[in-house]
């Protein structure tokens, strides 16, 4: 009985905190790949890492709101493709207009990405996971045939913009402000206002949301142009940071995102994901990307490694979450 | 006194009426493939003959194969997206045991093997974690797949395969390309499956009402894993075809070839929301799509704008879809807005 019991502390205890066993997962790893190499933890790999992650990071929050829908963006990387490409085709023939307005060109373009999106998924019905496949698409040949099959690069973009992403403020990169601000702005917007938790009520049940007065269908466009926006952002960031924009930029990208969300625990069956977890999921990718190389692991094993890491992170969720539900049953025999 | 309403009976539903024959979906598709070849035919004259006609099908069928259990598995409400990083696998693999000294027919039967494996890990994992969508499921599995082909590989190319393997892709019998003729047997075979046998009906029936079926004794998990297989099996018969056109094998073909295939069976009629649809439909939409594609490579379109028009025509198939089925819904008085995901 006593074992039972001590069994089920744990469990809880697991679910409970979730987070802090990412936490201690991605402890491990750190000191594994230390180990391995020593230059892991340099200060300058380090700064390497957290602004390589910090697209991610903005990313798996818009996917985030998403997945807690019971909605899946598969588009995200065509969009980020697409306003990058058009920020970037701006800048080079207006050399002199500020960083700025090519960057909220770049999240208006996602926005209106994301509306169309959220239009198709809201109003007319289409399952996301079909809206979105066939978005990327378009959005994919769009960017293509914008910029005409060419690319955009270093030399014809500004200072100004390329400072967008290597600029300082306060002594910190700009990407990684960016992030953290799009973080605690979210992080308030998800756990602290009522249309934050909305977007937690539509996911959960969409009938008693329905029933409680929820305007679903505005919850779900408003979600989908979030992600739109900070898709857009993020593809004004990812050009300005690599200094080229090409037709195939972020291709697949959308996978790692997703993967992000679910290692951070958000359920794909909708209403359940803190965001905090997706902060630690983002970084959990983050540093096995930045790794791996270092390691000395192929370029070309990194997909598998990817592949088997979410595939068992999406499994040991599914084994908590039935021994949670099997132990609140157990209780209530009790 | 005369009762103020008809009783519709069954029967009386079921009456037999032309209209009803020719407002089918399969009849419009069957005028977009007339108005597509009419066009084909203007743009360019070399289109409209009996060789050209035939030949092309050898650019198009290799993954129309993906779409009789991509049929299924859309009728069951579900879907497959790794079948596109099952035809990379199990090519490589093919490749890979081939080039290791086996002879090439075990090799390709490796390949079927692997491909029936792939989909049925997909099956068993969607059924064993219920909790888990389909959707999840096979975007891991898609991940997975690929990144086993990539690890196989690297960025090397395995080719020079015998002879005799090239027929598969070039060959053909009595003018018809052998691809075509193997598609045709198929497309009979699914169809009687799907349409004639207890094993279909209980697709449609899963597809109606997933709790419905279990409870009226049909084996759900079980349907469910033979139909991923086949999706895994037929996708293996896509990379031997693919593999034998183009002479080799790369980590990264039939990159996206799930976007196409579903876009096929969306345009077929098949009702995401589960239980509509049928096999005809999505074999006259491969033929709409891929004589489209064919056309527009006669004038030189390059084949980003063939991306936005197959992204274009999957979410305008699948809205008018929609909207007629959300019309007779309100017929009906029934509100019934169920998502997959």
């Amino acid at each position: 009985m006593g074992e039972t019991k001590g069994k089920q502390k744990l469990i809880t205890g697991i679910a409970k905190f979730r987070e802090l066993g990412l936490l201690g997962f991605i402890g491990v790893l750190v000191v594994f790949f230390q180990i391995l190499n020593p230059k892991f933890l340099s200060l300058d790999n380090l700064n390497n890492l957290i602004t390589n992650t910090a697209i991610l990071v903005i990313l798996s929050i818009g996917m985030m709101l998403v997945l807690i829908t019971r909605g899946i963006d598969l588009s995200v990387g065509s969009t980020l493709a697409l306003s990058g490409m058009i920020s970037a085709l701006f800048v080079s023939q207006h050399p002199n207009a500020h960083p700025l307005a090519a960057l909220f060109l770049g999240i208006l373009i996602g926005v209106i990405c994301g509306v169309v999106l959220g239009f198709f998924v809201s109003r007319v019905g289409i399952l996301p996971i079909i809206a979105s496949l066939g978005l990327m698409n378009i959005l994919r040949g769009t960017t293509f045939w914008v910029s005409g099959g060419e690319w955009v690069s270093a030399h014809q973009m500004p200072a100004s913009f390329k400072g967008i992403a290597t600029g300082e403020i306060f002594g910190v990169n700009t990407l990684v402000v960016i992030a953290i601000i799009i973080f605690l702005v979210f992080y308030y917007f998800v756990g602290f206002t009522v249309t934050g938790r909305q977007i937690y009520a539509v996911g959960s049940n969409p009938d008693s949301a329905d029933i409680s007065g929820i305007n679903q269908k505005n919850i779900l466009l408003l979600v989908y142009s979030i992600m739109g926006g900070l898709s857009g952002l993020a593809g004004v960031l990812w050009v300005s940071k690599f200094a080229s924009a090409q037709g195939d930029t972020a291709s697949g990208y959308e996978l790692t995102v997703i993967a992000a969300c679910i290692l951070g625990g958000v359920s794909i069956a909708g209403g359940s994901g803190k965001i905090v977890g997706v902060l630690l999921g983002a970084v959990l990718l983050g540093i096995i990307d930045n790794a791996l190389p270092l390691i000395k692991v192929s370029p070309f094993w990194q997909m598998a490694i990817e592949g088997i890491i979410i595939l068992t992170g999406v499994l040991f969720n599914t084994f908590t979450k039935r021994a949670v539900e099997r132990n609140n049953l157990m209780r209530r025999a009790i | 006194m005369e009762p103020r309403f008809e009783p519709r009976t069954i029967s009386s539903y079921k009456e037999f009426s032309w209209k009803r024959v020719f407002l089918k979906w399969e009849w419009l598709l069957v005028g977009i493939l007339l108005i597509i070849f009419f066009i084909n035919s203007m743009l360019s004259p070399y289109f409209l003959n009996y060789f050209n006609i035939t030949d092309a099908t050898r650019s198009f069928l290799d993954k129309a194969f993906i779409v009789f259990p991509m049929v299924m598995i859309m009728l069951m409400r579900e879907i497959d997206i790794s079948v596109g990083s099952t035809v990379a696998l199990s090519s490589v693999i093919m490749a890979t045991v081939y080039s290791m000294g086996l002879p090439m027919e075990l090799a390709i039967i490796v390949c079927l093997l692997v491909g029936a494996l792939c989909g049925y890990i997909n099956g068993y994992l969607i059924v064993k974690f219920k909790e888990l969508s389909a959707v999840i499921v096979t975007l891991s599995t898609m991940i997975l797949y690929r990144g086993i082909a990539y690890m196989m590989l690297e960025d090397q190319s395995i080719g020079g395969f015998p002879s005799w393997f090239t027929y598969f892709g070039w060959g053909s019998i009595a003018t018809l390309p052998f691809i075509l003729i193997v598609f045709i047997l198929l497309s009979f075979i699914f169809t009687l499956l799907l349409h004639k046998t207890v094993f279909g009906r209980n697709i449609y029936a899963i597809g109606s009402n997933p709790n419905a079926a279990r409870f009226s004794g049909v084996n759900v998990d079980k349907i469910k894993r033979i139909v991923y297989t086949l999706a895994g099996l037929m996708a293996a018969v896509t990379a031997i075809f693919l593999t034998s056109r183009m002479g080799s094998t790369r980590p990264n073909i039939a990159n996206m070839y799930e976007l196409d295939v579903i876009a096929m069976v969306a345009l077929g009629g098949i009702s995401t929301a589960g239980g509509k649809g049928n096999m005809y439909g999505a074999i006259i939409a491969v033929f709409v799509i891929g004589y489209l594609q064919y056309g527009l490579g006669l004038i030189n379109i390059p084949a980003q704008i063939l991306l936005i028009i197959i992204g274009l025509l999957l979410i305008m198939s699948v809205s008018i879809t929609n909207l007629k089925s959300s019309r007779k819904l309100t017929i009906f008085k029934k509100k019934n807005k169920e998502q997959v995901l």
